[in-house]
């Protein structure tokens, strides 16, 4: 039997009776990242939700001060509650979102036509207020125009005349494409899920079996130790793809959960994007196995390879982030670099685009050049003396 | 048949092996003898090809180490003084293991493991899981895959250590069927009572260096000491790092 055959069956036999193994690549690794997405996009959702449609319970100080407009505001939405004594300190100590206050003046100034003042207590550093206060403003905005426009006409001229120009939005979002703010974050779980599911496999491999000196017995069989390496890359792919597997199948499943016609989005999750994503993620599961093993091979125990995963976990992220922050054009060369193709190649299916078979292959092909490339590296630190001595 | 010929090894600065020659011959038991951190370990490590020297050579059944490392590698059983098992395995897997990564084919493989488990005792034990095994079966079950494939030359890293009384007595028989059985044994310790009685051949390691090489009582005659442990403290110089 082929040595490397000989060396995957093992480590695969005896992982599979490693209760921590089996429980991190096939639940912890891959359930965690869908069940995360699906509570955090559902709160999401659910507040702009409220936030947007939902009755707007505000404190009013002076009420009495403006009977008509409060009525207009009322018809619009508004649930004035009872006034705060201190209305910055409210705000300040994010006691309530925005307070909305009018000045005792506010009468004299309405009858003899002067502008009246209301005043909106805000802090525009808390973002999440943001749409809270732009609802307030617009309401009373459009009591004002009103009230302007019936003023014109009872004076006999055009309510047009005050309003000389007009914007007309035409927003050109899809559904898809609104949603794709919130799933971009989507691919980066998908990575981690590989990088989790077969970090503990590989630190146990090579650091672990020198910790536990069993590497230096393996090494005196006569076998090439690169030969060794892809019997135990071997191993850590088959778990890491399984944690894929079961992630992808978990998010086509919690995606149903995921209220997005109330926003008006729809997001292609389905059998076949499943697959697509399958096929796309290939390339990574090598390159993250081979990347981990080097790493524990460099390492001089189990505890400092851990660490050194845990930093290099981040670097996976760094492709959303930044896509996120400098939304930019998708371009071909993209898909020629391992990491950003899969985030530009999954966000794009996500959304309903499409993604060619061209973009697919340089995907494939460039993620496997450079998978290869990182075993070769890793195979030349298995080849050396150094390796198996733990001493 | 084992040759070391002029074998150099430095880490850095430090010449951990500096010119070691001996051989180990078939139906011979041959101990190499040094205090700690003498280069026993090193040494063994180059014959078992797990490191390259620097400079010299290894000839096993006259195949030299340095052009055919895994025919070597075929030609000898190694008990190194790593001798970590896999825990989630039982014994018998462990054993198993070994036997296809040497190419046994498995019917012979059987065969032998069945006669490992007799000889070294493991028949309560085989069938149950490494983890929680006591030194002695950790040993037993390392020497068995060592073992597996029959070798011609058999290397044991400080073989004893860590090992009771009944243990060490057994471990001692059993290399003492080994060389009946026409195999060249190579074993290091840095006990000389194990050395005197069980070797045909005795190499002192001190500092990196051979400093004697001769049947244990051509030492004794050598030195004038009629006693071995006075012999060998005037051999390497100082008593240091010698355990009676």
């Amino acid at each position: 039997m082929n040595s490397s055959l000989v060396v995957f069956l093992k480590e695969f036999r005896e992982n599979l009776r490693d209760r921590r193994t089996v429980l991190n690549a096939l639940i912890t690794g891959p359930l965690i990242g869908p069940l995360i997405f699906v509570m955090l996009i559902n709160v999401m959702i659910s507040r702009q939700l409220s936030q947007a449609e939902g009755p707007l319970r505000l404190p009013v100080i002076g009420a009495t001060n403006a009977p008509n407009l409060i009525a207009e505001l009322r018809q619009q939405g508004l649930d004035p509650q009872p006034p705060v004594a201190d209305p910055i300190a409210a705000v300040r100590n994010r006691d309530v979102a925005a307070v909305l206050r009018i000045p005792p003046a506010f009468g004299e100034s309405w009858h003899t036509g002067e502008p009246a003042q209301v005043e909106i207590y805000y802090d525009s550093s808390r973002r999440e207020t943001q749409q809270v206060v732009n609802r307030l403003k617009e309401m009373v905005q459009r009591y004002s125009r009103l009230t302007g426009a019936m003023r014109l006409v009872a004076r006999g001229l055009s309510s047009t005349l005050a309003s000389p120009v007009l914007v007309d939005e035409r927003d050109q979002s899809t559904p898809q494409s609104r949603a794709g703010a919130l799933f971009s974050i989507l691919p980066y779980f998908f990575v981690l899920t590989v990088f989790i599911g077969g970090m503990y496999l590989a630190i146990d491999l090579t650091a672990g079996e020198r910790e536990r000196q069993s590497l230096e017995p393996l090494f005196v069989n006569p076998v090439a130790p690169w030969r060794i390496l892809l019997g135990k890359v071997a191993a850590i792919c088959v778990f890491s793809a399984c944690s894929l597997l079961i992630c992808i199948v978990a998010f086509t499943v919690a995606g149903r959960f995921i209220p997005t016609e109330k926003l008006g989005m729809a997001l292609g999750l389905g059998p076949v994007f499943a697959v697509e994503v399958l096929v796309l993620m290939l390339p990574l599961v090598l390159l993250i196995a081979a990347l981990e093993t080097l790493v524990a091979a460099f390492s001089k125990s189990f505890r400092e390879a851990q660490t050194y995963l845990s930093l290099l976990m981040l670097i996976p992220i760094l492709p959303s982030i930044m896509l996120s922050l400098f939304p930019v054009k998708t371009a071909s060369w993209m898909y020629a670099v391992p990491l950003l193709s899969q985030q530009v190649a999954i966000t794009e299916l996500l959304l309903g685009g499409s993604v060619t078979a061209a973009q697919i292959g340089t995907c494939l092909v460039c993620g496997f050049a450079v998978a290869a490339l990182m075993l070769a590296v890793t195979a030349r630190v298995y080849g050396s003396e150094r390796l198996a001595i733990s001493v | 048949m084992i040759q070391v010929e002029n074998l150099h090894k430095a880490f850095g600065e430090v010449r951990a092996v500096d010119g070691v020659s001996f051989a180990a011959r078939d139906g011979e038991i041959t101990g190499l003898l040094g205090p700690n951190g003498a280069g026993k370990t090193t040494t063994l490590r180059m014959l078992y090809t797990l490191m390259r020297p620097d400079s010299g050579r290894v000839l096993v059944d006259g195949i030299d180490s340095g052009i055919d490392p895994l025919a070597v590698r075929k030609r000898l059983g190694v008990l190194p003084d790593a001798r970590g098992l896999y825990k989630h395995l039982t014994a018998r897997e462990n054993i198993d293991y070994f036997a296809r990564l040497q190419g046994v084919p498995a019917g012979v493989a059987a065969h032998r493991r069945d006669t490992l488990i007799k000889v070294l005792e493991m028949r309560d034990f085989v069938d149950r899981r490494a983890e929680g095994f006591s030194q002695g079966q950790r040993v037993k079950t390392a020497i068995a895959r060592a073992l597996i494939h029959d070798p011609k030359n058999v290397i044991l890293d400080e073989p004893t250590n860590g090992l009771d009384v009944m243990a060490t007595r057994r471990m001692r028989q059993f290399m003492r069927d080994l060389r009946a059985e026409g195999r060249c044994v190579l074993f290091s310790s840095h006990i000389m009572q194990e050395v005197a009685q069980l070797c045909d051949r005795i190499v002192v390691i001190a500092k990196g260096r051979v400093v004697a090489d001769e049947p244990p009582e051509a030492l004794r005659t050598q030195t004038g000491e009629s006693n071995l442990e006075e012999a060998f403290v005037k051999i390497i110089g100082s008593g240091e790092g010698l355990a009676a």
